[in-house]
């Protein structure tokens, strides 16, 4: 209990100080999470919602293989981008290896599933509801899929939450492919683990407890917009 | 991957130019060092020194040696800088390096419970040391991870006469993690531990456990710069990684290396120049 | 596109025949009601001729030319009106940028049927807010809006209360009146009587009667027909 004290205290201090590494760890952790959940929703969603909407052959192995792929170790993404973007690699001209730029990149893998499979279960149910009378009013599988992405609005603004959740929370990924180099590509996560391991509990519990903190304003934030929009638009 | 890489590269330059720009595009070089030498806090005091004086930004990735070295075979580092001899001679061998400096050494302690239930301490033998612990069954964590100090270790054992793979019991603990977590679990368990001086003292988690045996010559931990071979990887950055191996070689370089103090205490000494290290 | 005709139309699904050897000629004008019991295959029906279903035999032939004036030769209205998470205008003005209506256009059209459906007054209120009732002329109105050739309605007060209901059968007779064909589904006896012209009886899946609306009820040509007339036909 006495550690979880001093963390209190150690976040406080940190805080109060504007200490500029901290700041700019903190910075550095929301810019990779929410430009890799910015890309990933931008090829989830789509994908979710042609699953929702399309029949084909495999369709059941595709959404069984997506459901599995939400629970990807993160250690394991960030293991095979490493050997992608590795010199020894394929990709190893793009210079990628050790930036911020190959985190997102592992992030974004990560998160892809978790936007498209839960996704896909909203405008499963959705296009379920609405199918005939879209049909019936002549839009096309295009159209249908835009509209049913706009209508359950308010749940996927849950599902991105949820895949924000997961891309802030992981280390594994982001340590093995940034490396967790000072001032480049040191984010909340590697950091806490590296003062885990340096013995100093109350410094990294603090750091937690400003990650949970950032966290908890974004979603706190998205809620806010959502019940003002709900007020507006029903 | 290669749309995604576009696609993240084009995005994070957006969303971090609206946050606040980071250290992009300037001279850099990458180190590959371990993990011992990046927690005692050493690079954090030389680098700002080396930076300001030559405008190249030194990017440490700090992992074990075994990986360290692994990062120079595959040409993700343009210097590998570790401590152990005979790994680092064997990555010569393979051709992947230039050559090897010597650059400084630290030494190793042998950490245990106040408690010491081997009788080890104070003892200026540390093979005799190993040999007691693993004849009382004490509880021991090694680091298991082909690291500097884990090669070391095994290379005690072997020289106290035990052969560690088919002798160990329960009370050996292979934990394959880096110097601070393997700290902590030997302060968990109250085990004893062998571990470099620089991240001991920095460490604070330290439970039970203390210093029992030093200043043996078996103890002593020299380290060695190598710039990873350009004729191997030729976008390596061959002129600014000798500029800093140069730079750790020079009267400045040893004089900062010898400067770094915690509480107190010098934790490495240079010895660039020192033949048969 | 009229006349629609069905020639041995059969549908099938999950080993049950619902539809079985259907033929008939929908002719532009006359008000059509669909009629029979629960389970008939009324609403399959509808579907098949409306497109959303393909049967499993038999041809479904629009046989007149396409009225290029009307951006959407056909509409049809459910049971159960389906709103997206818009205004009310917008689930109307939906209809018609679907319909390649000019956007300069869309508004103007959107707030006139509104307001021939009685909902002038709520169309800039979310349209999922709206009760049963409004919903379905809000339903009524995003088909007419259309001005289509062909109105399918699939038995569209069967969850209003009868004031509501009394609202939407005038609503269709406005439609018929502005020149859009009704076909109607419907297993109430008194609506058919109100609003048909002529009657299709179905029953289990066949076509069992096909006459104009008073022949139909003063003369049932079918046992089927006269049981169900009487009250006397059971449920499937």
């Amino acid at each position: 209990m006495g550690d979880i004290g001093s963390a209190f205290a150690e976040a406080a201090g940190l805080i109060l100080a504007a200490d500029r590494t901290l700041y700019g760890i903190v910075q550095l952790s929301l810019a990779v999470s929410m430009t890799a959940v910015a890309v990933a929703t931008a090829i989830g969603l789509p994908l979710g919602a042609l699953l929702a909407i399309r029949r084909f052959p495999g369709r059941q192995v595709l959404l069984v293989t997506l459901n599995a792929l939400m629970g990807l170790p993160p250690v394991v993404v960030g293991l095979l981008v490493y050997l992608m973007l590795s010199r020894a690699g394929p990709l190893g001209d793009l210079g990628l290896l050790f930036t911020p730029e190959a985190m997102i990149i592992a992030q974004t893998i990560l998160v892809i599933p978790i936007v498209a499979g839960l996704s896909r279960q909203v405008l499963e149910d959705a296009w379920r509801e609405y199918e005939e009378q879209l049909r019936s009013l002549g839009a096309t599988a295009s159209t249908a899929a835009a509209t049913l992405l706009w209508d359950t609005r308010y749940s996927l603004v849950t599902v991105v939450l949820a895949g924000f959740g997961r891309a802030a929370a992981e280390v594994g990924a982001v340590m093995i492919v940034g490396g967790n180099i000072d001032g480049v590509t040191r984010v909340m996560t590697t950091a806490i683990s590296l003062e885990t391991s340096k013995g100093d509990l109350p410094l990294a519990l603090g750091l937690g407890m400003i990650l949970l903190a950032a966290v908890f304003v974004i979603n706190a934030a998205a809620q806010i917009i959502k019940s003002a929009a709900v007020r507006r638009y029903g | 991957m290669g749309l995604i890489a576009r696609l993240a590269h084009v995005a994070y330059l957006v969303v971090a130019l609206a946050c606040a720009p980071i250290a992009l595009a300037q001279r850099f070089i990458t180190v590959a060092s371990t993990t011992s030498t990046e927690q005692s806090g050493l690079f954090g005091h030389l680098l700002p020194i080396f930076e300001q004086k030559t405008g190249i930004d030194v990017r440490v990735v700090a992992v074990g040696t075994g990986q360290a070295l692994d990062l120079g075979r595959r040409g993700d580092a343009d210097v590998v800088f570790v401590h152990a001899r005979a790994a680092e001679e064997e990555f010569l061998r393979e051709g992947y390096g230039v050559q090897r400096y010597p650059v400084m050494y630290n030494d190793f302690v042998v950490i245990g419970p106040k408690a010491d239930p081997a009788g080890i301490s104070g003892s200026a033998d540390t093979l005799d040391a190993f040999r007691k612990i693993a004849g009382a069954g004490a509880a021991f964590v090694s680091r298991g991870d082909r690291s500097g100090t884990h090669i070391a270790e095994l290379a005690l054992w072997e020289a106290a006469g035990i052969d560690i793979d088919n002798e160990k019991g329960p009370w050996y603990r292979a934990t394959g993690q880096g110097m601070g977590p393997a700290l902590n679990t030997a302060s968990a368990l109250n085990a004893y531990i062998l571990a470099d001086r620089g991240t001991w003292l920095a460490f604070s988690n330290r439970g039970e456990l203390e210093i029992l045996v030093e200043g043996d010559r078996r103890l002593m931990n020299q380290y060695g710069v190598i710039l990873v071979n350009p004729e191997r990887h030729p976008h390596v950055k061959r002129a600014e990684g000798q500029a800093f191996i140069d730079w750790l070689l020079s009267p400045e370089g040893q004089a900062a290396i010898a400067a770094f103090e915690i509480g107190g205490e010098q934790l490495f000494f240079p010895n660039a120049g020192e033949p048969g290290v | 596109m009229l006349p629609l005709i069905l020639e041995n139309v059969s549908f099938a699904a999950g080993g049950r025949t619902i539809i079985d050897g259907v033929s008939f000629e929908l002719a532009a004008g006359p008000r059509t009601v669909i009629l029979g019991p629960n389970g008939a295959g009324k609403s399959v029906l509808m579907r098949l001729c409306h497109g959303l279903l393909s049967p499993t035999a038999g041809r479904i032939d629009w046989r007149g030319t396409r009225d290029e004036r009307r951006p959407r030769a056909q509409a049809m209205v459910f049971q159960r009106p389906v709103m997206l998470r818009r205004s009310a205008l917008g689930n109307v003005t939906y209809g018609l940028k679907l319909a390649n209506v000019p956007k300069a256009e869309r508004e103007r059209r959107a707030r006139a049927v509104l307001d021939a459906v009685g909902l002038g007054a709520v169309g800039d209120r979310p349209a999922r807010v709206l009760s049963g009732g409004e919903q379905q002329k809000l339903a009524l109105a995003r088909a007419w809006a259309l001005e289509p050739e062909v109105l399918f309605l699939d038995e569209p007060t069967a969850n209003l209360d009868p004031g509501a209901t009394r609202e939407v059968e005038r609503i269709v007779g406005d439609i018929h009146s502005s020149g859009t064909k009704i076909v109607m589904t419907t297993h109430n006896l008194g609506q058919a009587r109100r609003l048909a012209d002529e009657i299709l009886f179905m029953s289990a899946g066949r076509l069992a009667e096909h006459a104009p609306v008073e022949r139909f009820f003063a003369q049932p040509a079918t046992a089927e027909a006269a049981a169900f007339i009487k009250g006397e036909l059971p449920w499937d």
